[in-house]
C-alpha cells in the first residue's frame, strides 16, 4: 500500500480554489429570481410585544413580503439535547420560534422578515415596521438570575433554571472535603465568548411547487440533521421533500451546527412567494447577536487532598448561562461534555459536580470550539494550580503525583464517563501523560524558569509560566451509549461514506461528514489513496449535499478522522475485497490466492499473473463477464460507530510577561505537546493546533462578549471584541508523542479542538503565577491591560 | 451594514464642491477616503441625505512645501500619500514613526489626515500629533478661507469647529525648533486599534536644560489636548528622570478623564502619565 500518503504533509487540494477567491460560499450562490430577506430584530432585551404594525413596510418599494410570527404556523425550533442522564432530570424547555410572537428574552431576537427585490430595499423597509414594546426587567447574568425576585423569563422556569444537574458520588465527595488536610475554594467565572467565523450564516430557500419540495442552501455543519430537523421537529413535512446543501463554508466552530429559525424562516417565504429563491445572509451584527454564543459559566470549586499532593476530591457548582432561549443542544454542553470530563487526566477518586442550566436576557449558548471540555479543563488546571500555591508544591510536580498512570488504562472515570444506567460505560482507553509534560517543560525551560523570571524583573516585567495538563474527548461515541445513558441525545453518533470507482478508474468518495475549512478533501482523498494504492489526483471527495451523500451526522466534536475516517477505511476495505473477488474471475484463480499490493492484485507465487485495479475496475464496471452472483460496478457504502470515544491529551506551556506599569500582558512563548493518534497529515494537524491556540489564548487575554445590566451586548462589534490577531503571538513551538488511539485501524484521535482547550488554562496559570509577587491567586479572564493593572494596583494600595 | 439612501455628488472642483456643500447645508457630507464615515453609514449610525465626494479634486491632492520647514497636507493626502512623502516625514520625523500606529494597511491607503480631523474621533491618534505640531487648519466655504490653529477646533467627541458649509482643504504644520526630538507613543484598545491613551511629545533643549515642549493627548479627555502643565513642568527643567515624572503626573490636568468598559477614568489616568513619560523620553533621544 502506499503508505506514504497517509501521514505525509500533502498540501490541501481545496487551497488553490480557496486562496484565488474561487471558493463558492452561500453568498456567492446567486439564482434567478432570487429575493432577499432581511431580519427584524429586537433592541430590548426582554419585552412583550404589543403590537407590530407592517403596513408601511410592505408599501415599500421592491417589498413583496413581510412576516410576522403570527403568520408562520410551524412549531419552534426543537431541543435535541436537553440534560438528562440521571433519572429525574427535568428540563424546563423553552426554544426560538421562527420569528418572536407574544415576547422577546434577548436583544437581537427576530420579530420580523422582510423580503424584497433587492437587500437594500429589504433593509430599508425593517426601518419601516413599527413594534409597540412593553419593555420587562432584565437579567443577564445567570448566578444572579437564580436569585430570589430576579426577573423571570418563562413561565415554565422558576428561578430562571433550566435544569439542575448532577453527576458523581455527592457523599463520598462530601466525606473526602470533609476529611481532607488541605481544600481550596475559588470562584472562577469562564467569560462569554462570541465564536466568529470568518463567514457569517445565512441561507437560501427555495420551494418547488411542482414537485412540492423545499431545497435550502445552508452554511452548515449538518446538513442532514438540519433535514431531520426541519422536516420533522419545525415544518412538520416529510424528510424527503427537503434538499440540505452547505457549500463552501468559512469556519464554524460550532456555530453551524444547530437549527436556526433563519433556516426555515426561508423555506417559508419561497413557498409563500410560489418558489422564488429567498436569500438571507447575517451582517457580522446580527452574528453577535444573533447566532450561538460560548462558555459563560460561574463556577465555586473546591479542591481537597493532602498536604503531600495527593488531591483527594473535587466538588463543583456550576451556573451555566443559557440564554434567553435554548439553542439546540445548548443543554447538553456544560453537562454531559463538562461535568463528565472534570478530573481531566488526574485519578481524583472522589468528584461530583452540580450544573444549574440558567436562562437569562443574553443570546442563547451552545457548542463553540471544545463545547464543555474548554470549560472542564479550566476549572481542573486552575484548581490544580490554586492547590500546589496552597501547599508550596511545584505545579507541574502536583500533576505528576496526580496522573493516571499509564499501566491503569482502561481507566473508569469517577466523574461520571462511566455511569451509564444501564451498564453502558466508555473509559479512557490510553493515555500516557507524564512524556508529554516532560517534553514540554523541557522546551520552555521550566527548570531556569526562575532566571527568566529575574531577568524579566530588570526590563521592567513581570514574567510567568503556567501549564495546562489536559485530555480531550474526541469522536464521542459509541451510538449505544449515547442512546443507553439517556443523556438525552437526539442522535447517534457514528458516520457514513459511500466509495465508487468509475469505468475509467477514477475515486469519488462522498462522505456523510461535512468540512468548514478543516481541508477534509485532502485527507480523506489521503485515507483512500492509502487504502487503494490510487494516486491522490485520481480520487475526488464529495460532500455537503443530503442529495447524494450518505446520511451523516456532520463535523464537530474532533469526530471526523475518528469516525468519518474509519467509515472511508471501511468503504475501501469492501472496494478491495470486491475488487480482489473479481480479479481471481478474471485471473482464474481462487480468491484466497490473490493478495493485493497497492493498486495490484497478484495471484501468490506467480507474481506476473496480476492485474492492475484500473483493470479490475473496467471490466467490473462494464460487467461484460461476471461471476454468478456479483453485481457489476464498484460501489460501496459503510457505516461506522466507533466502539470508544478517542482520547487525545498532551501539555501545554505558556510565558507571559505582563508589563510592570500598564498591565499589558504579552504571551512571548508557547509550547504545546499534543499526543492526538497518529495523523493523516501532520501540516493540516498544526493548522489546526495553531488556530485552536490562537482561539484559547484569545479568550485567556482579550476576548469576552460584555452585556450591560439593560441586556444591551456593548461588544457588539468587532470595535469592542477583540478578536486576536496573528501579529500578537509568538511561533509556537510544536511538539508531540505518539500514542495511537486503539479504538479505529487509523490510530487517529482528532484535533480540531485541543489547542482550544488546552490553551486558555495554560495562559490562565501563566498569568496568575506572573502576577503572584502581587499576592494574587486567581483573577478572572480575560487580562485585559486594564483589569491586571487594576489587580497589581490594589493589591499594592492594600500593601 | 447597507448604509440608508443618500445622494451622491462628484464635484471636479473645490468651488463646485463649496456650491454642492453650501446647497445642501446640513444633510451633505463631505467623503474624502471614507475610512470613518461609510463604516457609521453602514451601521445606520450617520444616514446623511448626500454624499458629496471631493475624491477627484486635483487640487486638494498635494503636500507642499510652506519654507523653512513647514508643510502643507492637503484635504486628499493620504496617510500612506505622508509616510511615502520625503518633505514631510523629514519637517515633522513624527509622521513618519506615529502613522504606521494609525489603523492598518488598507486604511492608511484610503484614509485622509484631513479626514480623520474633520471625523473628530476623540480617541484617534492624529489630532494628538498635530496639537503638539502646532498645526492650523485651512477651512474654506464659499464665504471665503479661514486659517484656525488645530488647538480649539476640537469641541467635544466627533463635534468641531467645521461649518455645515465648509470644507478642511489643508492642514499646515509649522517648522519645528532645529534639532527637536518628536514621538508619540499610544496603548491600544486591542479591539479596535483606537488609543485608549496617546501621547505626542515635541521637546528642544537648550543647553541643559528642556527650551521647548509640546505635549498633547488622545484617547483621555473627550478631546485630544494640549497638556499645558506638563509643558510647564518640563520647561526649564534637566530632562531627567525625576523631572520627567514630575511633569508626567499633571498629564490630565483640568481634564474629564472618560470611562468606558474597556477602560475606567482611573486608568486612563495613570496611562496618561506613563506613555507621557514615555513619549518624552522617547522624544528627548531623538533629539539630534
Amino acid at each position: 500500500m502506499a503508505t506514504d500518503v497517509l501521514g505525509a504533509r500533502i498540501k490541501r487540494v481545496e487551497d488553490p480554489r480557496f486562496i484565488t477567491g474561487k471558493g463558492r460560499y452561500l453568498d456567492d450562490i446567486k439564482l434567478a429570481g432570487m429575493t432577499y430577506m432581511s431580519i427584524l430584530r429586537s433592541p430590548y432585551a426582554h419585552a412583550n410585544i404589543r403590537s407590530i404594525d407592517t403596513a408601511a413596510a410592505r408599501a415599500m418599494p421592491g417589498v413583496v413580503l413581510v412576516l410576522v410570527g403570527a403568520d408562520i404556523p410551524y412549531n419552534p425550533l426543537p431541543m435535541a439535547w436537553p440534560a438528562g442522564g440521571v433519572a429525574g432530570i427535568r428540563n424546563n424547555i423553552n426554544t426560538p420560534r421562527v420569528l418572536a410572537t407574544d415576547s422577546v428574552k434577548w436583544t437581537g431576537e427576530g420579530v420580523a422578515a422582510v423580503i424584497a427585490e433587492t437587500v437594500a430595499q429589504a433593509v430599508d423597509a425593517l426601518e419601516a415596521i413599527v413594534v409597540e414594546w412593553e419593555p420587562l426587567p432584565v437579567v443577564v447574568d445567570a448566578e444572579k438570575a437564580t436569585q430570589p425576585g430576579a426577573p423571570q423569563l418563562h413561565e415554565n422556569a422558576p428561578n430562571n433554571v433550566v435544569f439542575e444537574w448532577t453527576v458523581g458520588d455527592k457523599a463520598g465527595t462530601d466525606a473526602a472535603l470533609e476529611a481532607a488536610p488541605v481544600i481550596v475554594r475559588q470562584r472562577i467565572v469562564n467569560q462569554r465568548l462570541i465564536p466568529n467565523p470568518m463567514e457569517v450564516r445565512g441561507d437560501i430557500g427555495v420551494y418547488n411547487p411542482g414537485t412540492d419540495e423545499y431545497t435550502i442552501w445552508m452554511s452548515s455543519q449538518t446538513p442532514h440533521i438540519q433535514r431531520l430537523l426541519l422536516s420533522a421537529f419545525v415544518m412538520g413535512i416529510p424528510e424527503h421533500k427537503i434538499r440540505c446543501i452547505s457549500p463552501d463554508i468559512g469556519g464554524a466552530f460550532g456555530t453551524k451546527i444547530f437549527c436556526y429559525a433563519d433556516m426555515a424562516l426561508c423555506l417559508f417565504a419561497s413557498k409563500a412567494l410560489n418558489g422564488r429563491p429567498v436569500k438571507w445572509v447575517e451582517t457580522r451584527r446580527e452574528n453577535y447577536q444573533s447566532t450561538i454564543h460560548g462558555r459563560d459559566h460561574i463556577t465555586y470549586l473546591e479542591i481537597a487532598g493532602t498536604r503531600e499532593g495527593e488531591i483527594t476530591g473535587l466538588r463543583v457548582k456550576t451556573y451555566a448561562n443559557l440564554g434567553g432561549r435554548l439553542s439546540t443542544i445548548g443543554p447538553g454542553i456544560p453537562t454531559t461534555l463538562y461535568g463528565r470530563v472534570l478530573s481531566g487526566c488526574y485519578r481524583i477518586p472522589n468528584v461530583y459536580c452540580e450544573v444549574t442550566g440558567v436562562y437569562t436576557n443574553t443570546t442563547f449558548v451552545d457548542a463553540y470550539r471544545g463545547a464543555g471540555r474548554p470549560e472542564a479543563t479550566y476549572v481542573i488546571e486552575r484548581a490544580m494550580d490554586l492547590f500546589a500555591d496552597e501547599i508550596g508544591l511545584d505545579p507541574a510536580e502536583l500533576r505528576r503525583r496526580n496522573f493516571i498512570a499509564p499501566d491503569k488504562f482502561p481507566y473508569d472515570n469517577p466523574s461520571g464517563l462511566g455511569t451509564a444506567s444501564n451498564g453502558e460505560k466508555i473509559y479512557i482507553d490510553s493515555g500516557n501523560y507524564e512524556p508529554a509534560m516532560d517534553m514540554a517543560l523541557a522546551t520552555a525551560g521550566y527548570a531556569s524558569i526562575d532566571k527568566a523570571k529575574a531577568d524579566a524583573r530588570a526590563r521592567g516585567k513581570y514574567l510567568g509560566i503556567g501549564l495546562s495538563t489536559y485530555i480531550e474527548v474526541c469522536g464521542v461515541a459509541p451510538s449505544k451509549w449515547i442512546g443507553a445513558v439517556g443523556e438525552g441525545w437526539g442522535a447517534a453518533m457514528w458516520e457514513s461514506a459511500n466509495l465508487k470507482i468509475h469505468l475509467t478508474g477514477k475515486v469519488v468518495l462522498t462522505m456523510g461528514t461535512q468540512p468548514q475549512g478543516q481541508g477534509h478533501e485532502t485527507t480523506y482523498a489521503q485515507i483512500v489513496s492509502s487504502e487503494l494504492g490510487i494516486p491522490m489526483d485520481d480520487i475526488i471527495v464529495q460532500h455537503s449535499d443530503t442529495q447524494g451523500t450518505p446520511f451523516g451526522y456532520g463535523s464537530y466534536g474532533s469526530r471526523t478522522a475518528s469516525v468519518g475516517g474509519t467509515a472511508a477505511v471501511k468503504a475501501a476495505g469492501k472496494i478491495r475485497e470486491k475488487a480482489r473477488q473479481y480479479a481471481a474471475h478474471m485471473l482464474e484463480a481462487a480468491v484466497d490466492d490473490i493478495e493485493v499490493v497497492g493498486a495490484e492484485y497478484r495471484v501468490k507465487g506467480s507474481p506476473e499473473k496480476m492485474k492492475t485495479l484500473q483493470e479490475v475496475v473496467f471490466a467490473l464496471d462494464l460487467g461484460f463477464s461476471l461471476p454468478a452472483g456479483m453485481e457489476p460496478y464498484l460501489d460501496e457504502t459503510a457505516y461506522y460507530d466507533t466502539p470508544n470515544c478517542t482520547w487525545p491529551f498532551g501539555t501545554h506551556v505558556a510565558i507571559v510577561e505582563i508589563d510592570e506599569e500598564t498591565g499589558k500582558v504579552d504571551l512571548v512563548r508557547y509550547v504545546a505537546v499534543d499526543d492526538v493518534g497518529k495523523k493523516i497529515n501532520p501540516m493540516i494537524v498544526d493548522g489546526q493546533l495553531h488556530g485552536g491556540i490562537a482561539q484559547g489564548v484569545g479568550q485567556a487575554l482579550w476576548e469576552g462578549a460584555v452585556y450591560g445590566d439593560d441586556g444591551q451586548l456593548l461588544s457588539g462589534s468587532m470595535l469592542d471584541y477583540a478578536v486576536p490577531r496573528a501579529s500578537w503571538f509568538p511561533n509556537f513551538e510544536l511538539g508531540e508523542t505518539v500514542t495511537p488511539s486503539p479504538v479505529n485501524p487509523l490510530g487517529v484521535k482528532g484535533v480540531g479542538e485541543a489547542g482550544a482547550i488546552a490553551s486558555t488554562a495554560a495562559v490562565a496559570n501563566a498569568v496568575i503565577d506572573a502576577l503572584s509577587p502581587f499576592g494574587i491567586r486567581h483573577l478572572d479572564m480575560p487580562y485585559t491591560a486594564p483589569k491586571v493593572w487594576r489587580a497589581m494596583h490594589d493589591k499594592e494600595a492594600r500593601s | 451594514m447597507i448604509p440608508a439612501a443618500f445622494d451622491y455628488a462628484r464635484p471636479t472642483s473645490l468651488d463646485e464642491a463649496l456650491v454642492l456643500l453650501a446647497r445642501g447645508a446640513g444633510n451633505a457630507k463631505v467623503l474624502a477616503g471614507g475610512q470613518s464615515l461609510l463604516p457609521l453609514m453602514r451601521l445606520r449610525l450617520a444616514s446623511p441625505g448626500q454624499l458629496i465626494d471631493i475624491g477627484r479634486i486635483a487640487e486638494l491632492r498635494t503636500i507642499r512645501d510652506l519654507g523653512g520647514g513647514a508643510t502643507g497636507i492637503g484635504a486628499l493626502a493620504t496617510y500612506r500619500d505622508v509616510l511615502d512623502s520625503e518633505l514631510a516625514t523629514r519637517n515633522h520625523p513624527i509622521l513618519a514613526t506615529a502613522i504606521p500606529m494609525i489603523g492598518d494597511v488598507q486604511v492608511r491607503n484610503r484614509g485622509t489626515l484631513a479626514g480623520s480631523i474633520a471625523h473628530a474621533d476623540p480617541a484617534s491618534d492624529l489630532p494628538a500629533i498635530l496639537l503638539a505640531l502646532e498645526g492650523t487648519l485651512v477651512i474654506r466655504s464659499g464665504n471665503g478661507e479661514r486659517v484656525v490653529a488645530v488647538e480649539g477646533f476640537f469641541q467635544g467627541a466627533f463635534a468641531t469647529d467645521l461649518g455645515q458649509d465648509e470644507i478642511l482643504t489643508e492642514i499646515r504644520l509649522p517648522a519645528t525648533p532645529d534639532g527637536a526630538g518628536m514621538a508619540y507613543r499610544a496603548i491600544e484598545q486591542p479591539a479596535s486599534g483606537y488609543s485608549m491613551v496617546g501621547v505626542a511629545a515635541v521637546i528642544g533643549r537648550v543647553g541643559d536644560s528642556i527650551g521647548y515642549a509640546r505635549i498633547a493627548i488622545t484617547g483621555a479627555g473627550n478631546v485630544a489636548y494640549r497638556a499645558m502643565a506638563v509643558e510647564a513642568a518640563l520647561l526649564g527643567s534637566d530632562g531627567g528622570a525625576a523631572a520627567i515624572e514630575a511633569a508626567a503626573a499633571h498629564a490630565t490636568d483640568g481634564q474629564v478623564v472618560g470611562s468606558d468598559f474597556n477602560a475606567d477614568a482611573e486608568y486612563r489616568t495613570a496611562m496618561a502619565q506613563v506613555y507621557t513619560r514615555r513619549a518624552v523620553e522617547a522624544a528627548l533621544a531623538a533629539i539630534d
